[in-house]
């Protein structure tokens, strides 16, 4: 028996074309993209991994966290430690290592926060990520405001990371790995009652589901992913800083997601490659009469945000498929 | 005497230096159904939101199939097995019927939670939702958007949803709100199908309805039960007469 599915999670077949020629797109990049572009690439598909995380958060359980840069920065901070001053470390054990830290806090925090609902959720995870901001702001065993360099990338003994091409691919790998493992979970009982959560909670518990434990599992699932993302952005860049896991950060994710269209991951992804390409673009715009406006990339990106928002509710991966389909009908 | 599922001894439910039910006792029994009727702001739905755990009790007891519940989160006693349904329309919008009473089933099987397999491969899970459409007559609608089928098609499916979840005890707060004639028939059908096997609450504005379906009739006014017994004896009680039932009572 067929099950129908909700709009805003089913992507049609010319959403998933495009998506297609999109990976292909994407292993097709170090070919042709210089050094710097690769490596710009490499950074979309860490925030990518980074969006999806937020987006099991956001767009399926409906849990708006201002908090998420958090995991992301513990992660990071964990290879950091980790990472000798004079040689690499392996990656298979600190990759589990580092991504189950995020998970741990994720567990921990998420065991307080996810009791509380609507407002008060986003101001108790925006609170926690700022205590974790100033714990390793304020602190100089764990950097403080500087922050710390990771001299080496992972050492993965079958492949080299120290070479950007390889550590591209590595990356492509695990965008998706773990879009493929949320698109499983979104059609599977645990991802359905997540869902339901987000469409109705009060029903959810009134139908016998223990829906703090789905709500936890999910924050410390998203935590963990958060942090995979984290320990790429550490391993890639060379240095964790305090910012990373700010409140800008935090905000950025959000920013993505919207941006891309909630709730199915693939516009995670989208907002996440969207974003980062028009945060390069706004910051190298010319001065226009003595007014430097690459200096104000966010007010531009604020625009640009309310623009999508207003005209393409559904993200801009929605607003693709709505011309797509224009275009089948117009072809028909 | 039939088996007693669900027993409420001396509920009170403050609201500040309201109370909104005040020493409420009622009993539910198996194959029976138990109608509470009474003006707005008698207190009904609240005594059905204490039964059901949506809200604690500022005092008093509930006890479900032979276990003390009071206190209770909903979702423990919905396990216990109790169901309920909603005065105002509470369903999954946005998905499909079917989907609506699938997760309602997917709450009672074991592995519910599990994370990678397609939630439409769980056969029993899949049976006992047929089953629940098939009672409540929505089988012909399990692809439709839940949000777009009529008033009474979405009464229909918050009963649906609330059997999937396989309750012994049913808490209906009035199941027939803005039905038409045709759809309040087929209703009051399907309810006096449902009797069997379960213990069930109805509250109900519909007298027709009440008086077609009840066993026990009970009558509250101002948080307080006035009357309770054989429906015929409510009826013809003299207090009741003049606090609810007014004309109403004797147009027969």
């Amino acid at each position: 028996m067929s099950t129908p599915k909700a709009n805003l999670e089913t992507l049609p077949r010319s959403v998933q074309v495009v998506l297609v020629l999109g990976v292909l797109a994407l292993a097709a990049f170090p070919f042709v993209g210089s050094d710097f572009y690769t490596q710009m690439v490499a950074r979309m598909m860490i925030m990518g991994i980074f969006a999806m995380s937020l987006d099991l958060l956001l767009g399926v359980t409906g849990l708006v966290s201002l908090g998420h840069a958090a995991y992301f920065g513990i992660a990071g901070y964990a290879l950091a430690f980790l990472t000798p001053q004079d040689a690499p470390v392996s990656l298979w054990w600190t990759l589990p290592a580092a991504v189950a830290a995020s998970a741990l806090a994720a567990l921990v925090i998420g065991f307080f926060v996810v009791r509380t609902q609507g407002i008060y959720f986003i101001m108790v995870t925006m609170a926690f990520a700022q205590m974790v901001f100033y714990l390793f702001f304020d602190n100089k065993a764990l950097g403080g405001s500087d922050g710390l360099y990771i001299n080496f990338k992972p050492e993965a003994t079958l492949f080299d990371l120290e070479n950007k091409q390889v550590f591209y691919y590595f990356t492509l790998a695990c965008l998706l790995a773990v879009y493929a493992f949320l698109r499983r979970l979104l059609w599977s009982p645990f991802g359905r009652a997540l869902a339901g959560i987000r469409v109705n909670e009060h029903r959810m518990r009134a139908m016998g589901f223990g829906t703090f434990r789905y709500k936890l599992a999910a924050f410390t699932l998203a935590g963990a992913l958060a942090g995979l993302a984290g320990y790429l952005w550490g391993a890639q860049s060379g240095f964790m800083n305090p910012d990373l896991m700010g409140f800008h950060m935090s905000a950025h994710a959000i920013m993505m997601v919207i941006l891309g269209g909630m709730g199915n991951f693939a516009g995670a992804i989208a907002g996440a490659f969207a974003f980062e390409y028009l945060l390069h673009l706004f910051k190298d715009l010319p001065a226009v009469g003595g007014f430097n406006t690459a200096k104000h990339w966010q007010l531009w990106m604020g625009l640009f945000i309310v623009l999508v928002v207003v005209f393409a509710p559904r993200g801009l991966l929605g607003l693709a498929q709505r011309l797509l389909a224009r275009k089948e009908a117009r072809d028909a | 005497m039939p088996e007693v599922l669900l027993k409420a001894e001396r509920l009170t439910k403050r609201f500040g230096g309201l109370a909104a039910v005040n020493g409420v006792s009622i009993e539910l029994w198996r194959d029976r159904i138990h109608a509470v009727i009474g003006p707005n702001g008698a207190g009904k739905s609240t005594l059905t939101n204490l039964l059901s755990g949506d809200l604690p009790p500022s005092s008093g007891t509930v006890q479900l199939a032979g276990r003390d519940v009071t206190g209770w989160n909903p979702e423990k006693i919905s396990r216990q097995g109790l169901g309920r349904s909603y005065q105002k329309t509470n369903i999954f919008a946005p998905f499909s019927v079917w989907e609506n009473v699938r997760l309602a089933a997917q709450s009672r099987a074991p592995h519910a939670a599990r994370w990678l397999s397609s939630a439409t491969n769980f056969e029993a899970v899949n049976a006992r939702c047929a089953r629940a459409l098939e009672l409540s007559g929505l089988q012909d609608r399990r692809h439709a958007v839940a949000g777009a089928i009529s008033h009474g098609e979405q009464r229909q499916l918050e009963i649906a949803m609330t059997l999937a979840t396989g309750p012994q005890v049913l808490l209906l707060d009035e199941p027939l709100a803005g039905m038409g004639v045709a759809e309040a028939e087929r209703m009051v059908a399907l309810l006096l199908k449902l009797k069997k096997d379960h213990a069930m609450l109805l509250v109900e504005h519909d007298m027709d309805a009440v008086f077609a379906l009840a066993d026990h009739l009970t009558v509250m006014v101002n948080g307080q039960v006035i009357a309770s017994g054989a429906p015929a004896d409510v009826r013809a009680d003299a207090n009741v007469q003049s606090a609810y039932l007014g004309e109403e009572g004797t147009h027969e």
